[in-house]
């Protein structure tokens, strides 16, 4: 389990992640979304104490990441997957780091291997590597110590669509183990197939927390559109139903779509679309949710 | 009761009762060392300073005058190249963790930092010794091949320790340089350059003369292999490392331990 207790950051004036709370259960894959600079990187190093929280907590298996005995044995840590030194070979940045943790030797080559890094991959200094090869070699790290916990910093940035699709793979299978996975992401549809929960954080804010049902849930449901708005809007309030305005003079319906075309017929206003606004409304819903804050932002910058 | 519990166990690998004692302070200063030595520059900046202190054995043998061909003065010119150029090794030691943004890693391992600190040092302390034992093989090696004669194996045996303090000081002075400064070109720059600006500072300026006893390394600290010290001499060697040594490792260590790694 990972707490994060009103975790806030300001750097001079500049207030870079505001009480940030979240918690990911034992056993899930918690997604950690939000664009480029929201607070991302600032809270999961605040998480693994790498960062001083200006004020705010967090702890990560039941307590402060910096009185975990031999971290490396219970969390695995991937803040940035370029952060290792060029001049050291892929097999001895693993080597260097467990025999700091006490693992076995041999556990580098089955990390290695597992991640697709053996074999001279493995010889060549991490100065050669692509950045595909170097987040391979970032979550093998990560994995090294056998930990009941891991936390992932963009870790599918670089990675091809295999590789994503592998890495889904292995952080679904380390969650249905019973491993607790956090993973930040600046793109939904790379975490959006694998995460239980999504934690979405937009200017250091968390704007939106839950499954991808629960956060679509309560919203609009239908999209519907027609080249009659106004006689669409009325028959819709006549029928008691809620709705907000869309893009494009669509509106977004807090109804099913069985429902709204009897209303159309009743009214007999013609449609030009009617469809569930589910579909690919994840994305649409996150890039409200945080195109709201870098709005904020660009006000802030223009006063 | 047993079995079951054998199976539940097998069943969730994450509950298992796993080795979760803190690494000791050993396993950090040789993790430490293969950091030194496991990267590129950490493999040739080693063999530059093995093959320069063979040059100038070779030199000061070959050449000169006999009297000089003592094995005392042979080992005392192979530790001054190798108490330059050594700590470097322990300059990039720090300064990797932050140029390199390997820190991001080390921290995380290792959350203490005033432990990775420590284990730098120690791992710079043993560098010196195994650096000591190679100034006194090479500088063996040459007095061998030197013109010979009587009393040249006669060496004050207080020497030993004094180099060791010597070379052990320099590399500290190294590590204290790469923590102050944080990257890899500042920090070598001004390890092998302010010293120097000071000593060339204090032997031009008159007013300086008085002061340069106590805080010019190239007076104070080379005597350290040449001849026993006095207790005047230590004060002075003591006064110097204080300012070189000490005054950066202490503003380094504060550094170290407030930086925001990322």
């Amino acid at each position: 389990m990972i707490e994060s207790h009103s975790l806030t950051k300001r750097y001079g004036g500049r207030t870079a992640v505001q009480d940030v709370s979240f918690t990911c259960e034992t056993g899930t894959v918690t997604g950690f979304l939000g664009p480029n600079g929201a607070g991302k990187s600032t809270t999961l190093k605040m998480l693994c104490g790498l960062t001083p929280a200006s004020s705010g907590s967090a702890t990560v298996l039941g307590s402060p990441f910096a009185n975990l005995t031999n971290p490396g044995r219970r969390v695995g840590v991937l803040i940035d997957a370029s952060a290792q030194h060029a001049g050291r070979t892929g097999r001895e940045t693993l080597a260097v780091s467990a025999s700091l943790l006490g693992v076995r030797p041999a556990r580098v080559d089955e990390m290695l291997e597992l991640v697709g890094l053996d074999g001279s991959a493995g010889d060549k200094r991490v100065g050669h590597y692509s950045l595909g090869m170097r987040q391979r070699l970032g979550i093998a790290h990560a994995l090294l110590g056998d930990p009941e916990a891991l936390i992932l910093d963009e870790p599918a940035n670089g990675l091809d669509p295999e590789g994503m699709r592998w890495m889904r793979g292995l952080l679904g299978d380390f969650a249905a183990r019973g491993g607790t996975v956090l993973l930040s992401s600046h793109l939904l549809h790379e975490v959006e197939a694998i995460a239980d929960r999504l934690v979405i954080i937009a200017d250091g804010r968390i704007v939106g927390e839950g499954t991808a049902d629960e956060l679509l849930g309560g919203g609009a449901k239908t999209l519907v559109r027609a080249r009659d708005v106004h006689g669409l809007r009325l028959a819709l309030r006549e029928a008691d139903v809620d709705f907000i305005d869309g893009q494009d003079g669509g509106l977004l319906v807090n109804a099913s779509a069985d429902d709204v075309g009897d209303v159309a017929l009743c009214s007999q206003v013609a449609l030009s679309e009617l469809r569930n606004a589910h579909d690919g409304s994840l994305e649409q819903l996150f890039f409200s949710l945080t195109s709201t804050g870098s709005d904020d932002l660009s006000q802030e910058v223009a006063r | 009761m047993s079995a079951v519990a054998t199976i539940e166990r097998e069943a969730t690998p994450r509950a298992r009762v796993r080795d979760d004692r803190r690494p000791g302070m050993a396993r950090l200063t040789r993790v430490e060392l293969r950091k030194m030595f496991d990267t590129r520059s950490g493999f040739w900046l080693p063999i530059g300073v093995a093959l320069v202190t063979v040059a100038t054995v070779l030199t000061t043998v070959l050449t000169g005058h006999a009297e000089n061909h003592t094995f005392s003065h042979v080992f005392g010119n192979a530790l001054i190249p190798t108490a330059i150029l050594l700590p470097l090794i322990g300059v990039l030691l720090v300064t990797g963790e932050f140029s390199q943004r390997t820190a991001l890693t080390t921290f995380a391992l290792v959350p203490s930092r005033a432990r990775v600190m420590w284990a730098k040092l120690g791992a710079s302390v043993v560098c010196s010794v195994a650096a000591l034992a190679l100034c006194l093989a090479v500088a063996a090696a040459g007095t061998a091949l030197g013109s010979g004669g009587p009393g040249v194996w006669t060496v004050h045996a207080v020497l030993l320790p004094q180099a060791f303090v010597y070379l052990a000081t320099a590399m500290i002075t190294g590590v204290a340089f790469g923590a102050a400064l944080l990257v890899s070109a500042p920090a070598i720059v001004m390890y092998l350059l302010l010293p120097t600006i000071w000593s060339a500072l204090a032997n031009n300026i008159h007013g300086l003369h008085g002061v340069a006893n106590w805080l010019d390394a190239s007076q104070s600290l080379a005597p350290m292999i040449r001849h026993s010290l006095s207790a005047t001499s230590w004060a002075h060697a003591a006064a110097t490392l204080a300012v070189w040594t000490v005054l950066p490792l202490a503003i380094g260590w504060w550094r170290v331990m407030r930086r925001d790694v990322g």
